[in-house]
């Protein structure tokens, strides 16, 4: 039973971690219908940023606010200076661009900071935090800063007029300029902050997974099957999913490893989480394509 | 009176297809003014070139200053409200957040109280549906609230497309005797687009008439009324 715990409180700590890189996707992707597969290796730089301010001999809460800001302006930049331009493109050259990112902040960090796998430390105290046995300190501090942002994020969007202007612009940009919302800012301040929101995800994840150029690389898989799972168009969805993906991939390594156990026979463990999450993209992308939470789009054509 | 916009010479083009040649016209400052014409004529391109949503090339004078080539979001901010065809509204957002976005512009938030508190005069309908999602309001109710968010923007001009689109005709009445109050009460100007000629020129008072991208006839509504080929072409008599 505490094992089962255990193993849901990591889920649900995963679960955070997906939930914050799946949300920065599904805000990207509903203000310009795109799919940014940099997102991981944004987050992944994010995270380096900070590993050298703290390098530098700053506190961690300073480095992470500090990090969070020059991803924010990173992703405001990347928009302006190179999807702004590609704005009429087609589908698949901006897909391209996506890629090429990836590739590029994947050998920057490389070339800056080496390929060797760094420790990144938790700014959560090791004792008197946690729930002894079936929550560790990083994990419990990982959900919390996680609900945080969201929260923040939530109550941005929802009640604040230049939170109100962004969902105006993703929902219908012409519109929105009839009534005099700047709609290209608001796409560059979405780029901003979805790469905060994974600048997050990059420092909480970093300490979990080490310091590495490619660490992003499966979480940005299971953040895809998040975004699908919720809906991709829907970032209650994605938050949502991502919580149901990090605890179902636990919930079914742990079933294996019980499966084992008792009858010595190996069907599935930690080893094919990975799996697992594939399985869950193609599942709903065959049964339910616009995912648990999102609607079907009929579109007139 | 002076003219609040003046149009001349207007030529709009959706990529390498021209679809205005030479349109001008005027609009008296606290008139209405209506454009009629068959299907593809355009009206609808008009609107949108004068807010800047299609390629141009001409002079579109707004107070005294050319505002072509202008982006859209600028061009709102000198106070033109455009109404656009179809329903008008953000269907995922509520009546009062497509209300509120309108007065995103604006820095003073009792001005914005006080306007809302006025619009809610010419459409008690929308109060009473404040937290509804505008997706889920009846054509009519759309419209209504399309207009309402105009009216939020303190236009000196509105620009409508079609506001009678797919309504049945008591509603359609409705709209077009509020559209003459707000004319009266709050003084905007409007430049309206209307397949309904008969409703149009009796709200207007002066008319032009679009043929493929051209203007062929102007005038006071009364007379655009009495011609002989108006009335066996777009009033049917």
């Amino acid at each position: 039973m505490e094992q089962l715990l255990q193993q849901f409180a990591s889920g649900l700590a995963n679960g955070a971690i997906y939930a914050c890189v799946a949300l920065a996707l599904v805000m990207i992707y509903v203000s310009t219908d795109h799919i940014n597969f940099a997102q991981g290796e944004m987050a992944m730089f994010s995270a380096y940023i900070s590993w050298q301010l703290m390098d530098w001999g700053m506190s961690f809460w300073i480095a992470f606010v500090l990090t969070v800001l020059i991803s924010f302006a990173m992703g405001v930049l990347i928009e302006r200076l190179i999807l702004r331009p590609l704005h009429n493109a087609p589908v698949l050259s901006i897909i391209v661009v996506f890629i090429g990112l990836l590739a590029i902040f994947n050998s920057m960090a490389g070339a800056f900071w080496s390929y060797l796998i760094k420790e990144f430390p938790s700014p959560f105290p090791k004792a008197d935090f946690g729930i002894a046995g079936v929550i560790g300190p990083h994990q419990l501090g990982v959900v919390l800063v996680t609900l945080i942002v969201l929260g923040l994020l939530f109550v941005f969007f929802r009640y604040t007029p230049l939170g109100l202007a962004m969902r105006a612009a993703a929902q219908n940009p012409q519109m929105a300029r009839l009534v005099g919302v700047r709609v290209d800012w608001m796409l560059a301040l979405g780029w901003g902050l979805a790469a905060s929101v994974g600048a997050v995800a990059g420092i909480m994840v970093a300490h979990i997974v080490y310091l590495e150029p490619n660490m992003m690389g499966g979480i940005l898989l299971y953040a895809f099957a998040s975004a699908l799972v919720g809906g991709i168009s829907n970032p209650a969805g994605a938050v949502a999913g991502g919580f149901i993906v990090g605890i179902l991939e636990n919930m079914v390594a742990y079933a294996g490893n019980q499966i084992e156990k008792a009858t010595g026979v190996y069907i599935i463990g930690n080893g094919e989480k990975l799996t697992v999450a594939l399985i869950i993209v193609i599942f709903v992308l065959t049964v339910r394509p616009a995912g648990l939470f999102g609607r079907v789009v009929v579109k007139r054509v | 009176m002076a003219a609040l916009l003046e149009v001349s010479g207007l030529k709009a083009f959706y990529g390498q297809t021209q679809s205005l040649y030479d349109v001008g016209f005027e609009i008296p400052l606290g008139g209405i003014t209506t454009l009629l014409g068959a299907n593809g004529a355009g009206k609808t391109t008009t609107l949108r070139a004068i807010c800047n949503m299609v390629r141009t090339d001409g002079t579109i004078r707004f107070d005294g200053k050319n505002i072509r080539g202008m982006a859209t979001e600028e061009i709102v901010r000198q106070r033109i409200a455009h109404v656009p065809e179809g329903r008008g509204t953000f269907t995922t957002l509520t009546v009062d957040e497509n209300l509120r976005i309108a007065a995103y512009t604006r820095k003073d938030k009792q001005g914005v109280r006080d306007e809302l508190e006025r619009v809610f005069v010419y459409f008690p309908r929308l109060k009473e549906r404040i937290q509804q999602q505008a997706g889920t309001l009846s054509g009519g109710e759309q419209q209504m609230l399309a207009i309402a968010r105009a009216l939020m923007l303190k236009p000196r001009l509105m620009l409508l497309d079609e506001p009678s689109f797919g309504l049945a005709p008591l509603i359609v009445l409705e709209i077009f005797r509020i559209l003459r109050r707000i004319n009266e009460e709050e003084k905007v100007s409007i430049l309206l687009v209307e397949q309904n000629a008969a409703l149009a020129l009796d709200l207007a008072t002066h008319a032009y008439v679009l043929e493929t991208g051209k203007v062929v006839m102007s005038g006071p509504s009364d007379v655009v009324k009495n011609d002989e080929n108006v009335r066996k072409s777009y009033l049917g008599y």
